[in-house]
């Protein structure tokens, strides 16, 4: 009588350790992956210390590396790329949840979804036969009719650009960000768009004084989870950013991003410093991406987690 | 039907509602008058809800929702082309089920709708505001805590301050959808006594599961049942001398 059951006991048992150690391979994974880069990347670290951060040099033969342009060309063109890309998503995530038709939600959504599937490789092509031409004939001239006099616009656009690579990288985040902030959107209770409402709110004062401000944190989750894709996104942006080590505030300027330099120059480091030079610029993009996206989780998982709260409270 | 025809506030003509394909509502006409409050009855999904929020058009954004008749707010019609919805939901007021307060501080909360409406100057929106807190009997729990989240409240107290924020309006007319059944004894109590207070200023219509609480605190009682307003009248009277035997079933408890 004992024995089956005592059977069932143990195989319960190994299934639990059995998944338990899967469960902690992916984390142990990232573990090791920050090890591996942390270890490669020391001689650099030793070498160079801080000066890495700082300077602009990026000299293999006199071996001399300073990765500031990468990292500057990784926020500006990140940043840029928020700055499109923020008002676009919102609008989408807002028109589908609050405005769209009822039949025309599901299939926007999907098609805004279907941006991601997209391979990056595809989007940097499309980059240079499309965009970069449009932005010559279409974007640049007006902008430096009217900005041109600022510091951000100067310089002749040839096409590979900080422009180029972060109105790419829009494009390529506007779905993460309006999938994520439409969630965030349905999950704002019914009561509380009604409260408004019923308070005299027009639908738009409803979604600007109740909806936007209950998911708040969320949508500020959305938003950096963005960022996250768009700091780490390489083959995009390689393609269009013109790969030029240098920092210019001029966004018709080449620009350079550390996954770019990653991509573009491993293969011809030859010589251990280089490696090691590299290897830590991984390190930086590997911490600085985790970081925005543990950020990120953390918000988006406040707002799941305040709803529960909420509806707890009554 | 024993309607009581005084000078009604508000007023429902052979009201129909569907949603749909199903109908919900089925001619309802009553005369609710004013400065009194008005209980609406009956088992669940009889329809009390759904005639409540048609009253300030919440089902305008109900997909498929459509009616026939009409509902009168002070003669006229509140379906008449033309019509301002927002406006009307500012004479209107409604409090929910469920507290639902925005999560902003609690002096926001009430200041909610003066702002959105522009109904004060903002010089005296505190004074509006506290006006609202006391009138709702909640302003000697949270005079020391108007900064804090509306949200933080106990579930009590977050009713009265949804009931605040809807008197900030000045409503003319208080729709209440079973607005104590979230809440506990003492805290249906605080707003029951709150409501015979406010009804010398409003005229209150409530939604209520609870016949107790209808019959306590109600002048007029209505009872639906299947979409129907059955019977109407002087809340004592449906209560001991009912003319309608499926209105006397309900009320002894023998369905709901």
């Amino acid at each position: 009588m004992t024995s089956p059951l005592l059977g069932r006991d143990r195989s319960d048992r190994i299934y639990r350790q059995v998944l338990t150690g899967f469960a902690l391979a992916l984390p142990l994974l990232i573990v090791i992956i920050l090890g591996v880069l942390f270890t490669n990347a020391w001689p650099a670290v030793k070498r160079f210390g801080a000066s890495f951060l700082v300077t602009s040099t990026w000299d293999p033969v006199s071996e001399v590396y300073g990765a500031a342009p990468m990292i500057f060309g990784t926020l500006a063109s990140s940043l840029l790329a928020l700055l499109i890309a923020v008002p676009l998503a919102l609008s989408v995530a807002i028109f589908l949840t609050e405005f769209a038709p009822r039949r025309l939600r599901q299939p926007v959504a999907f098609l805004v979804e279907l941006l991601a599937a997209i391979p990056s490789v595809v989007y940097g092509m499309w980059g240079i036969f499309v965009l970069i031409p449009f932005l010559r004939s279409y974007v640049v001239p007006p902008l430096k009719a009217v900005f041109g006099w600022t510091p951000f616009l100067q310089g002749v656009f040839y096409g590979n650009s900080l422009l180029a690579g972060g109105v790419i990288l829009a494009i390529m985040i506007v779905p993460y960000i309006a999938a994520v902030s439409r969630e965030v959107l349905l999950a704002v209770p019914t009561s509380q768009r009604e409260a408004a409402l019923a308070m005299g709110a027009t639908r738009w004062e409803a979604v600007r004084s109740a909806v936007l401000p209950y998911g708040r944190a969320g949508l500020i989750g959305a938003i950096i989870l963005g960022l996250g894709r768009a700091l780490g996104e390489t083959m995009a942006v390689t393609m269009v950013i013109g790969n030029r080590h240098d920092i210019s505030v001029s966004l018709l300027q080449p620009a350079y991003t550390m996954a770019a330099a990653i991509a573009n120059e491993f293969s011809e480091a030859t010589t251990a410093t280089y490696q090691s030079a590299l290897m830590e610029v991984g390190l930086i993009l590997f911490v600085l991406t985790v970081a925005v996206n543990a950020i990120a989780r953390i918000l988006i998982w406040r707002v799941a987690r305040g709803a529960a709260v909420g509806s707890r409270a009554l | 039907m024993s309607a009581v025809r005084t000078t009604a506030v508000l007023e429902s003509q052979a009201y129909s509602f569907w949603y749909g394909p199903t109908q919900a509502l089925h001619e309802v006409s009553c005369a609710i008058p004013p400065n009194a409050i008005t209980a609406l009855i009956g088992p669940s999904g009889c329809g009390k809800t759904t005639f409540l929020r048609s009253v300030n058009r919440l089902h305008d954004l109900t997909p498929g929702a459509r009616h026939e008749g009409d509902i009168l707010l002070d003669e006229g019609s509140i379906f008449a082309p033309g019509t301002d919805v927002v406006a009307l939901r500012r004479r209107i007021g409604m409090v929910f089920q469920r507290p639902n307060p925005f999560p902003k501080p609690v002096y926001d909360n009430v200041a909610y709708g003066p702002r959105l409406n522009a109904l004060a100057p903002a010089r005296e929106l505190p004074d509006r505001v506290e006006r609202a807190l006391r009138q709702a009997a909640l302003w000697d729990e949270v005079s020391d805590r108007l900064r804090e989240p509306g949200t933080a409240l106990s579930g009590g107290q977050q009713q009265r301050l949804c009931i605040a924020r809807a008197l900030a309006n000045e409503p003319e007319v208080l729709l209440m959808d079973e607005p104590c059944s979230a809440l506990d004894p003492i805290a249906t109590q605080r707003i029951e006594e709150l409501l015979v207070e406010l009804k010398k200023t409003y005229t209150i219509v409530i939604v209520t599961h609870n016949m107790q609480q209808a019959a306590r605190v109600s002048d007029y009682t209505g009872f639906f049942y299947v979409g129907r307003l059955v019977e109407f009248g002087v809340t004592q009277q449906v209560f001991t001398r009912p003319t309608d035997e499926r209105t006397e079933a309900y009320i002894t408890g023998r369905f709901g």
